[in-house]
């Protein structure tokens, strides 16, 4: 079954976007909100990991970026930014969601 | 769709709460169905009508509320997180033997079958925490 699975820490901060990343399946996808955000920007240790996920689609939540000062320009090529309301539809859209807190 | 809902954490130090309310607020515009928010660990502070934040911040506790009111929402705090924090109503108040209580009156404080009978009923568990 597919899920969205939901990540809200730094990849830089605690170990919770790997332990996404290990068990995340194709044709699943990853939603990044509050510090997990930082692990859709370009050039750092998460973006390649993001880019080698085949089959995995990543969210990112738009408000969260905006709080943190991130623009949509540095965001990882194929990261699709949502706002909540897109957070409650890949919630019913996927499966299952799994909160990696 | 129905959802239920988990806060672990409390307001102002960690961002969780602030997400699941806007989650919430956001699928309840949407017209989806919100079967509990349950609080829990130290959710539970969400709870309390004694909070007092400065006047130019948000009311983490009455905005939940102010929700609660306008959508009849089911808003529960775990029993045993809440006697250990102090989150107190006039039962426990009466069977701790406590001089005061100070849950806010749109939450009501129950046990963790609560949260079973939700993750159960509903659609979807979103958790939110640190």
């Amino acid at each position: 079954m597919s899920e969205l699975h939901t990540v809200n820490k730094s990849p830089f901060e605690k170990s919770s976007f790997d332990s996404c990343m290990a068990h995340v399946l194709e044709g699943s996808a990853v939603l990044l909100y509050e510090d997990g955000v930082y692990a859709a920007t370009k050039g750092t240790a998460a973006a390649a990991k993001v880019a080698a996920a085949g089959g995995v689609k990543f969210y990112v939540l738009g408000p969260d970026l905006k709080a943190r000062g991130l623009s949509e320009e540095r965001l990882t090529d194929g990261v699709e930014v949502v706002d909540y309301a897109g957070f409650v539809d890949l919630a019913a859209e996927y499966g299952k969601v799994v909160s990696w807190v | 769709m129905k959802f239920a809902i988990q806060v672990n954490e409390g307001p102002y130090q960690h961002q969780a709460s602030d997400s699941a309310y806007h989650f919430t607020k956001a699928a309840l515009e949407k017209g989806h169905e919100i079967f509990r928010v349950f609080f829990y660990h130290d959710g539970v502070g969400n709870s309390t009508r004694l909070t007092t934040p400065p006047q130019d911040d948000r009311n983490i506790v009455e905005r939940w509320a102010a929700l609660a009111e306008q959508y009849d929402l089911d808003m529960v705090v775990c029993v045993a997180a809440a006697q250990r924090r102090g989150i107190v109503d006039d039962g426990e108040a009466e069977r701790n033997g406590k001089d005061a209580t100070n849950i806010h009156p749109k939450f009501r404080i129950s046990g963790l079958g609560q949260l079973i009978e939700a993750a159960i009923q509903s659609e979807r568990l979103v958790v939110f925490g640190d």
